[in-house]
């Protein structure tokens, strides 16, 4: 499947016939790549589709079942991360590999000192970045320690890490998950230089419009499998979508207008502190009323996760006032709050949403367990636990469906459904939502969405935070912007992405 | 005698005290940065102080008497490798296991080839570190102040206490001007780091045990023949706790290190110069206040007096590439 190449343009990389298992998993099937010499090309498509798992065998970090690699025309072996970086292979994860406490030029030079005694090394990596800075527009200071520095100026350490090493092809992975917009625009502008300078790059990506914004070149990957690929002029997001997915896909979020009704969930002047004793929000105050949603927008970070979970009960604000239908809630417990009618969607599942060794069952009560439905004193009811999961499982669509199946064990757009179904199907009156669909491929996202504006037209309050930007865009009746733990600015569902994002950066309000 | 010679006694008795915590707690440092916990000095320390007792008594050679005790504590460190860097196992646990077998097979060894209890036969003086008389110092003694500390605490000591000084800066300069000190710093911090850098964490890592085996057989040879004439059973008697004790304290820094160390030793010693002394207006003191003193010290300081001590981060986790 792959591209027909005009014959004067070399390939940097081709992959014949990749196939890999993991056990009873086929993470790749035969695949087959063609990726033209100075392009952009992009590899998308859902979670688990098999895109991380090849792209960590062109890394050295997997070995294929089957399968050859050529660099420039040479068939090579990858047998470690060593060999991939003598092929010229770069790497950005998506997860920073930063030593956070080293300075930049630390980072840098690891694993390219260049003798036993550093001495020598430093002063090279110095001039070596500061062309690198030139040449790129790559521009950090070398002596920052890397954990004081913004995450998108991270990602550039990243990126000079393997150019310092003589990267000809970088491979980035979900790159733009926790920059702000202009920090994503900053990115994409250097790989448009690189790429013009005749580097070789390919994007790793779930975002349809990043793939449309950049890329030359764009494959589809599904449940392991290389299914199409085109070159991006001659494609639209609805095709892409539909490849990735396996069906027509509901892109726009489909609702009407709101109703909203008497204030619900109210917030006055909370401030909240982190456990180091820094002001994370900063005397907050909104309101959310019956039959709307409200949307936090925010680069992660600026205090809208201490938000949460202040409002969740389970961080204690340092000042102010939630209220719940007017009624004051502090010094109420979780549980209480849940007996008042809220219901809270963690941001993070599998540290506060899930216990990933339960079964599926066990998790679609948590935090419920005390209900009389599911047993009386001390004693569960295993029974009614169960069939409660499964009136659960075939309305949310889990799958597979099997209430004894261990949690780690479902994809991540499950383990979600999991979560959004338990705490929905309470029927609460406010409903709390942090990052409805981080990590949940795109048929989920749908799905979810839909409940959250189910909810919303049910007449209750609906307050989410996400940080992506398109989520709260598409979701939000009424839309805050939070930066450095205060709420800069409140527009209309209807904002534009370049107003929103600049608030987000802190600079407009 | 007057308080000036009481304090250059303690200070020279310090010293003394403090050197099997300088030679394990820089141990405990190279392990630690490389993400290694190593609760497991204790033991090393008790095994390399019999070895180096066995081999100075059969040899009759100190030297050899080190080496034994170096090879065997490395001996050691490459089990708690094996089982924490290559069978990932629980850190703390294999720590723990490996004292003991520690204690127990001293004591079983030392019976069944001295059978004087567990302890071993007494090392003949050409088997032992003694003290040295560096140069000058009879004649410095007279002169004020400098010269009872020169002859005292400066001089007198025996070559292992001159070596683990010299270990510190030693221990520095690997760690932050090597490229293996860079490595190891880095996969204690970020293990993923290095391995995408193309150096293997588990090979960085034994390497990093190595160096730890290797300075815990000076402080366990130190304990058995130059600070003794003989191994006693569980003669370590948990310094090797207070080692990491001084780590933690220390920041996982080499002159840090150093300094909590001697404060361990002053502490120590001053314990030991206050058993059955009166202070006045309270009268006698039970020793074991004072002998508590380092521990109470410790619980302390790490309880928030020293900032917070931040770890490697990466401390105590095994490496599993992703997924």
């Amino acid at each position: 499947m792959s591209l027909d190449l005009p014959k004067e343009i070399e390939p940097a990389i081709e992959l014949v016939g990749i196939d890999k298992k993991f056990g009873a998993v086929h993470a790749n099937k035969n695949i087959n790549l063609t990726v033209a010499k100075g392009s952009i090309h992009g590899i998308i498509g859902e979670n688990g589709a098999g895109k991380s798992t090849l792209m960590s065998i062109l890394y050295g970090f997997y070995h294929a079942d089957q399968g050859e690699i050529r660099i420039s025309g040479k068939p090579i072996a990858i047998r470690d991360s060593q060999a991939a970086i003598a092929a010229g292979i770069g790497m950005v994860h998506q997860h920073f590999m930063l030593v956070e406490n080293f300075t930049v030029l630390e980072n840098v030079m690891l694993g390219a000192e260049g003798g036993q005694l550093l001495r020598k090394g430093v002063a090279s990596a110095r001039k070596e970045l500061k062309r690198l800075e030139d040449d790129y527009g790559l521009e950090v200071d070398p002596d920052a320690v890397v954990e004081e520095l913004p995450v998108g100026s991270q990602q550039r350490v990243e990126i000079l890490k393997a150019l310092y090493r003589g990267a000809e092809i970088l491979i980035l992975d979900e790159p733009t998950g926790v920059l702000t917009p202009a920090e994503a625009d900053h990115l994409f502008k250097v790989l448009r230089v690189l790429r013009d300078q005749g580097k070789t790059i390919i994007l790793i990506t779930h975002k349809l419009r990043e793939i449309m914004a950049i890329t030359d070149t764009v494959s589809v990957m599904r449940r392991g499998e290389m299914v199409a690929t085109r070159k991006t002029s001659e494609t639209t997001v609805e095709e892409l979508a539909e490849l990735m997915v396996g069906r027509r896909v509901l892109l726009h979020v489909e609702k009407g207008d709101a109703n909203p009704g008497r204030v619900l969930l109210s917030v006055r002047n909370l401030s909240v502190k982190d456990a180091r004793g820094v002001t994370m929000v900063d005397n907050v105050s909104f309101d959310v009323r019956a039959g709307e949603i409200v949307g936090v927008a925010g680069v992660a970070g600026n205090g809208q996760s201490e938000l949460l979970e202040a409002i969740a009960g389970i961080r204690k604000p340092a000042s102010g006032e939630i209220l719940i239908d007017g009624k004051p809630v502090a010094g109420i417990d979780p549980a209480g709050l849940r007996d008042l009618g809220l219901a809270h969607i963690p941001e993070d599942r599998h540290h506060m949403g899930l216990v990933l060794k339960f079964e599926e069952y066990e998790n679609s009560i948590l935090g419920y367990h005390r209900d009389r439905r599911y047993g009386r004193g001390a004693m569960l009811d295993l029974e009614a636990m169960r069939k409660d999961a499964e009136e659960k499982i075939a309305k949310y669509d889990i799958r597979p469906p099997n209430p004894r199946l261990k949690t780690a064990n479902f994809s991540g757009g499950n383990q979600q459904k999991i979560v959004v179904a338990r705490e929905i199907e309470r029927d609460p009156n406010v409903l709390i939502i942090g990052q409805p669909t981080r990590g949940v491929d795109i048929g989920a996202i749908e799905f979810i969405h839909k409940r959250i504006i189910d909810m919303r037209d049910a007449g209750k309050a609906v307050l989410l935070v996400s940080v992506e930007l398109d989520e709260i865009r598409s979701l939000s009746d009424r839309i805050l912007v939070m930066f450095a733990g205060k709420v800069v600015g409140e527009k209309t569902g209807d904002a534009g992405e370049q107003t929103l994002g600049l608030m987000m950066a802190g600079i407009a309000a | 005698m007057d308080y000036f010679d009481i304090f250059i006694g303690i200070l020279g008795s310090a010293i003394r005290l403090s050197i099997p915590l300088l030679f394990t707690a820089l141990a405990g440092l190279f392990s630690e940065r490389a993400g290694i916990f190593d609760i497991g000095l204790e033991g090393k320390m008790l095994v390399s102080a019999f070895a180096s007792a066995c081999a100075a008594y059969w040899t009759g050679n100190a030297w050899l008497g080190l080496m034994a005790g170096i090879v065997v504590a490395i001996a050691f460190s490459f089990l708690h490798g094996f089982a924490s860097i290559t069978n990932r196992g629980n850190q703390i646990v294999s720590g723990v296991a490996l004292n003991f077998v520690a204690a127990g097979l001293t004591i079983v060894l030392g019976q069944a080839w001295f059978g004087q209890g567990g302890r071993t036969a007494q090392v003949p003086g050409s088997g032992r570190f003694t003290p040295i008389i560096l140069p000058g110092a009879d004649a410095m003694r007279e002169v004020p102040i400098l010269g009872p500390l020169y002859a005292n605490v400066i001089s007198g000591n025996n070559i292992l206490t001159y070596i683990a000084f010299l270990m510190v800066p030693i221990s520095w300069w690997v760690l932050y001007r090597t490229r293996f000190g860079l490595r190891l710093r880095a996969v204690g911090e970020n293990p993923g780091a290095v391995d995408t850098a193309g150096i293997s964490v588990s090979w960085l890592r034994y390497r990093a045990l190595i160096v730890t085996g290797f300075l815990a057989g000076f402080a366990g040879t130190y304990l058995a023949i130059a600070q003794s004439a003989a191994f006693i059973n569980n003669m370590s008697a948990g310094k090797g706790y207070i080692a990491l004790a001084a780590l933690i304290f220390a920041k996982w820094k080499p002159v840090p290190v150093m300094l909590a160390c001697l404060l361990f030793g002053f502490l120590d010693a001053f314990a030991n110069f206050m058993q059955g002394k009166s202070i006045p207006l309270i009268g006698e003191v039970p020793v074991q206040i004072f002998q508590a003193l380092p521990y109470i010290l410790t619980c302390v300081l790490l309880a928030g007096f020293i900032g917070i001590a931040r770890p490697p981060k990466a401390g105590g986790v095994p490496y599993t590439k992703e997924r």
